[in-house]
């Protein structure tokens, strides 16, 4: 699946997107966020505080225990200060 | 027919009158069109700002704003909605964002510019990153701006 990062948490990872394939035994949008953290320090610090994490799944906002199967698309990024 | 929504995100500036007259143009059918304008202040909390810097997600940002349209057209008789919003580098006294919402009457262009707005703080995905002497950093969320979405959906 393609993961997008947006504002700080695109700046702490380091890229704008990238394609990963998770195992199966990540199943929410909670577990990928625990997977990513642990790839290393500049995801740790992206993920550290997952609460203020906001996640969208194929351009729709999704709540962190919604499932991930069948995503093309998942984004994470801080709380929005648009407008 | 049906009712007439542009929505555009672009880094170039707006004209408000043009944009008004554009939503109004051979129209008979509006009696009334609600006009908000989101400028850039010089300051936050008595810090000078030197410039914001709007980034977006693009396809997302579009279908969100579009998502929202469809909302406020579903809960008030609008006859046109427009909402324009910049991206990129913006400085103080420069527009951010343009809601224009038409009606036969008064009272549903203001409620469904005010509902655009509260929903556009809070749900579209933009992020903006302030310039001031001390350096950059991101403008964090405001909480006021999340109740004030939710309100509108407690009735």
């Amino acid at each position: 699946m393609k993961l997008k990062y947006f504002a700080w948490v695109r700046e702490r990872i380091g890229k704008s997107e990238e394609t990963l394939e998770p195992p199966a035994s990540v199943r929410t949008v909670d577990d990928l966020i625990a997977w990513l953290a642990h790839r290393g320090e500049a995801y740790a610090h992206a993920f550290e505080t997952p609460r203020v994490i906001r996640a969208a799944i194929d351009h729709t906002h999704v709540k962190s225990d919604t499932m991930i199967a069948g995503a093309r698309e998942i984004a994470f990024f801080p709380p929005m200060t648009g407008g | 027919m049906a009712v007439p929504v542009t929505i555009r995100i672009q880094e170039a500036d707006f004209d408000v009158a043009q944009e008004i007259a554009m939503l109004t143009k051979g129209r008979t059918d509006i009696g009334a069109v609600v006009s908000f304008s989101g400028i850039c202040r010089g300051s936050e909390n008595d810090a000078a700002i030197a410039a914001l810097t709007l980034e977006h997600y693009p396809d997302m940002a579009e279908a969100e704003i579009g998502r929202h349209a469809e909302t406020a057209l579903s809960r008030w008789p609008l006859t046109g909605v427009t909402v324009i919003h910049r991206v990129g580098r913006i400085v103080p006294g420069e527009n951010i964002v343009l809601v224009l919402t038409a009606s036969a009457h008064r009272q549903a262009a203001f409620a469904a510019a005010e509902f655009l707005m509260d929903y556009l703080k809070a749900n579209a995905p933009f992020w903006k990153r302030e310039e001031s002497a001390g350096g950059t950093s991101w403008v964090e969320a405001r909480d006021h701006d999340d109740d004030a979405a939710a309100r509108w959906t407690k009735s």
